[in-house]
């Protein structure tokens, strides 16, 4: 038999195995199936709405700033209150929104991908998702209080320190960021372990999709990446709350290590945000072209290569601090070198459409203006590398237009392109064309009309960070611009939500493969079924949806138990590089206690805000009891009698739920 | 190929165990995850004992500053003696359950137990000895003492309770040469808290006699 196309062989798979392998595979419903899934796919959406959300209030945030500066000496807000604004919105962006709604996509799409049902720790996946969700609650609520953060995102000590800013609002940021952290890290963690033993049999490494290769280099990333952040923010909360000195020069401490540990993440948390980015356009961009993607190992070494070097440029963010120049001729030379991996990428595309055959779709077109402004952001980014220019630049708007030409160029663009692409198959439903191209050139133009002039404004000297600023120093007139481009981007972007919207009510129900896609989760309905793939399919190349063979391998591997595992709750574990089909394993089922665990983390950060220590102790135990009870060994229903279907091999395989991480 | 490394590393094991045939299963994702975990801990404390150097060597005057003296050896030398060997009884007890020898399991682990405590116990004795002397509050190297040494205990108390966890299991008869995966996972957390006091004894304690 042979397959036409990727909804022939999801068909084709389903008859084959459908019945046997969805019945081990069911849905909770209610409240209870709400708190207790683990599916990679509803805990994906939800990384996304909730991203959504707080993408939503720090832009409300972004809006009132931007009123406030609408003319000279505005008086919409307290120059207290913009300082919270600022903060909490830089913070929230970078941290709330950017990197979850990325991983939001990953946990959806990895499994997909790969061609498996699954990510590796389902529970530990759910519980990274309610710590993510709890520590923007614990971030946001402070608002309310007066007590948001107030020193910047980067909370540069001693304006952080306790001794200039006594209040809760610095122990919000540390707490919150500390507790956010939990939840990166796992994640990073779950999306490797996924890439590397969850990959359908024939995947080789070099099979893999550019996007998987941007989440697993983002994840490895995150592990080298978060440490510095986590230990600087431990250090911060107990100078402040237990009189430690780390950063405090009176008793010996030094201000600049502060600075040095939080670039050394923060300058990798620039790529751990744009990489998984760049991944989604990686993904549109040949689907629109009509072709694979042009010099793949060389566009998934220039990942690779960002990844490693990232982590040597950290300083030319420090380059006015008065460092040795010796460190600043090394920092700006790594600089300099770091944008040649980008522009490999973005030649990549480039040669993809050339060679291809253009379709203008809407995700297309998001695809194409995010090449634009990145490439800009990136002119001006290689500016910041030159230290003398630098030095005269810093803490300008010149500033904050590069880097929301990066950020919001660099990431909302494939986001938004990404959510249009994906969307028939996280909702089932197809967006209208007409309001997406509407939605797409009200932001593009809104965009550029805010934060282009803010380059200019820069140039003319204007700080970033005042809440306000005299007549007649020429700054006027391009903040005029900038808040009149923040209202027309706030209507791009409330026509882009409401398109959405309205196609989620009354769009068309959408077929698995609406675009013809490459990789594997077109196989699959539109929505997906909770089991994802009823066979499981061997990979015979980069783009197995536009291979023959592979699109055959989803009827002809439907006799093979292996590709099937309709047995139980199970997926296939394949060896790392290869992919070789190793055995089954069994995945956990639904459960609250990613939940509770979530619960006692959070009673515990905001008793330690709070200065309730013994409540702090009490959340704790409640986390800690929580992940024995997870981790207790189990005989699970069908483990015992499973002995030659699962191999019950050295080192594990055997007995089935065993392969959740066995430490906090 | 990890099939034929798998499957050579089958072979070995039939000729050493002819009783149990055992198919290539390679690493399982939990062995990944722990991997990873101790990467991104060995980070943390790659950074935090980069901090004490950073400080270190910007510092002027003599180091420990504010006159506290340099620390003693003797205490910490037998903490590290207690600590590394504690690793031994780890792998015996790893060695144990794949070979099915559940009792030994049990012993091996309670004796890694027993050592890690002892280690904590001399580390709570050493805090009342320095207390008197300086608090982490008194300067940053007060701050930098406490916060390594007290960072590394509570992964060995963290480490402690993960053995005690699988104490309990491996009575309830939860383990055997089948199904062990914890304990190994256990150990290999076990062995990194110990391989990184070995980097803290260095900086702390005989790095300032250099």
């Amino acid at each position: 038999m042979s397959i036409a196309d990727a909804a022939g062989a999801y068909r084709a798979a389903e008859e084959a195995a459908g019945e046997r392998v969805a019945r081990h595979w069911p849905e909770g419903h209610g409240l209870r199936g709400w708190i207790t899934t683990v599916d990679h796919k509803r805990i994906g959406r939800r990384y996304m709405v909730t991203a959504a959300v707080f993408f939503t209030l720090a832009g409300i945030e972004a809006l009132v700033m931007r009123t406030q500066l609408t003319l000279p000496e505005g008086k919409v807000v307290s120059p207290g209150v913009y300082d919270q604004l600022f903060s909490l919105h830089g913070t929230a962006m970078i941290f709330f929104f950017a990197t979850p709604m990325l991983f939001g996509f990953g946990n959806f799409l990895l499994p997909l991908m790969l061609g498996t049902r699954d990510m590796a720790f389902p529970r530990f996946n759910a519980f990274g998702y309610w710590v993510f969700a709890a520590a923007g609650l614990f971030m946001f609520s402070s608002l309310l209080f007066g007590v948001a953060p107030n020193a910047g995102w980067f909370a540069y000590v001693p304006l952080s320190g306790a001794r200039y800013t006594p209040d809760l609002n610095l122990d919000v940021y540390s707490l919150g960021l500390l507790f956010l952290g939990i939840s990166t890290t796992g994640s990073g963690i779950n999306f490797i372990a996924t890439a590397l033993k969850l990959r359908a049999p024939g995947m080789t490494l070099s099979r893999v999709p550019v996007f998987v290769w941007a989440l697993v280099v983002t994840s490895f990333m995150v592990v080298f990446a978060l440490p510095p952040l986590n230990l600087a923010n431990a250090m911060l909360f107990l100078d402040r709350r237990f009189g430690t000195k780390f950063f405090v020069p009176t008793g010996g401490g030094d201000a600049l290590l502060w600075q040095h540990l939080f670039w050394l993440f923060g300058h990798p948390d620039v790529y751990i945000i744009v990489l998984p980015a760049l991944g989604i356009v990686s993904a549109i961009v040949p689907t629109f072209s009509r072709r694979p993607i042009a010099a793949y190992p060389v566009i998934v070494l220039a990942t690779v290569a960002t990844g490693i070097i990232s982590f040597g440029v950290w300083v030319h963010h420090m380059f006015a601090v008065g460092l040795p120049q010796l460190a600043m001729t090394f920092f700006s030379a790594a600089s300099i070198v770091i944008t040649i991996p980008a522009g490999i990428q973005i030649f990549s595309w480039l040669g993809t459409m050339l060679l291809g055959r253009v379709v203008l779709a809407v995700p297309m077109l998001w695809a194409l203006g995010f090449i634009l402004v990145f490439v800009l952001g990136g002119v001006t980014g290689v500016m910041f590398a030159i230290v003398p220019f630098d030095q005269q630049s810093t803490d300008s708007y010149f500033v904050v237009a590069h880097f929301h030409y990066v950020l919001f160029g660099g990431a909302v663009f494939p986001i938004i392109g990404g959510v249009f692409y994906w969307w028939p198959k996280f909702t089932g439903r197809t967006t209208s064309v007409r309001a997406g191209l509407w939605s797409f050139w009200l932001v593009f133009a809104g965009f550029n009309l805010t934060f282009f002039p803010m380059h200019i404004a820069g140039l003319l000297g204007m700080p970033r960070r005042v809440y306000t600023f005299s007549p007649g120093l020429g700054w006027d007139a391009w903040n005029l611009l900038s808040t009149a481009g923040a209202y027309l981007l706030a209507v791009g972007l409330l026509v882009t939500l409401s398109t959405l919207l309205y196609s989620l009510r009354r769009g068309a129900p959408a077929p698995p493969d609406p675009w013809g896609g490459e990789t594997l989760e077109w196989a699959t309905a539109s929505p997906p079924p909770t089991h994802d793939f009823a066979v499981i399919p061997t990979v015979y190349s980069l783009h197995p949806l536009w291979d023959q063979r592979t699109l055959d391998s989803f009827h002809e591997e439907s006799r093979s138990p292996l590709h099937v595992q309709a047995d139980g709750h199970d997926v296939l574990r394949t060896t790392e590089l290869d992919a070789e089909p190793q055995l089954g394993v069994e995945m956990p089922e639904d459960t609250p206690v990613p939940f509770v665990a979530a619960f006692g983390l959070l009673i515990a950060f905001t008793s330690l805000l709070l200065g309730g220590y013994l409540a702090a102790i009490a959340g704790a135990a409640v986390f800690g009891f929580s992940l024995m009870w997870w981790l207790w060994p189990r005989d699970r229903p069908g483990s015992s009698g499973g002995g030659e279907r699962r191999g019950e091999g050295e080192g594990g395989g055997s007995a089935g739920g065993e392969r959740e991480e066995a430490s906090a | 190929m990890s099939v034929t490394r798998g499957q050579r590393a089958a072979a070995s094991k039939r000729r050493a165990a002819p009783h149990r045939r055992v198919p290539p299963s390679g690493r399982t994702p939990a062995w990944w995850g722990m991997v990873m975990f101790v990467t991104t801990e060995g980070m943390l404390f790659a950074c935090v004992l980069a901090s004490y150097f950073y400080i270190r060597f910007s510092t002027r005057g003599p180091w420990p500053p504010g006159g506290i003296e340099n620390p003693e050896l003797t205490k910490p030398l037998v903490m590290t003696a207690l600590l590394v060997s504690s690793s031994g009884p780890m792998l015996w007890a790893d060695w144990a359950v794949r070979h099915g020898r559940t009792g030994q399991l049990k012993g091996g682990l309670a004796l890694t137990l027993l050592l890690g405590a002892t280690f904590l116990g001399l580390q709570g004795s050493e805090y009342m000895e320095k207390f008197k002397k300086f608090s982490w509050s008194e300067n940053v190297y007060g701050s930098l003492f406490y916060g390594i040494t007290g960072f590394h205990g509570t992964h060995v108390a963290v480490g402690l309770v993960m053995i005690l966890f699988t104490i309990v299991a491996a009575l309830r008869g939860k383990f055997s040469a089948k199904r062990h995966e914890r304990v190994r996972l256990v150990a290999f957390y076990w062995h990194f808290v110990d391989a990184v006091w070995v980097f803290i004894l260095f900086t702390i304690y005989l790095s300032p006699k250099l």
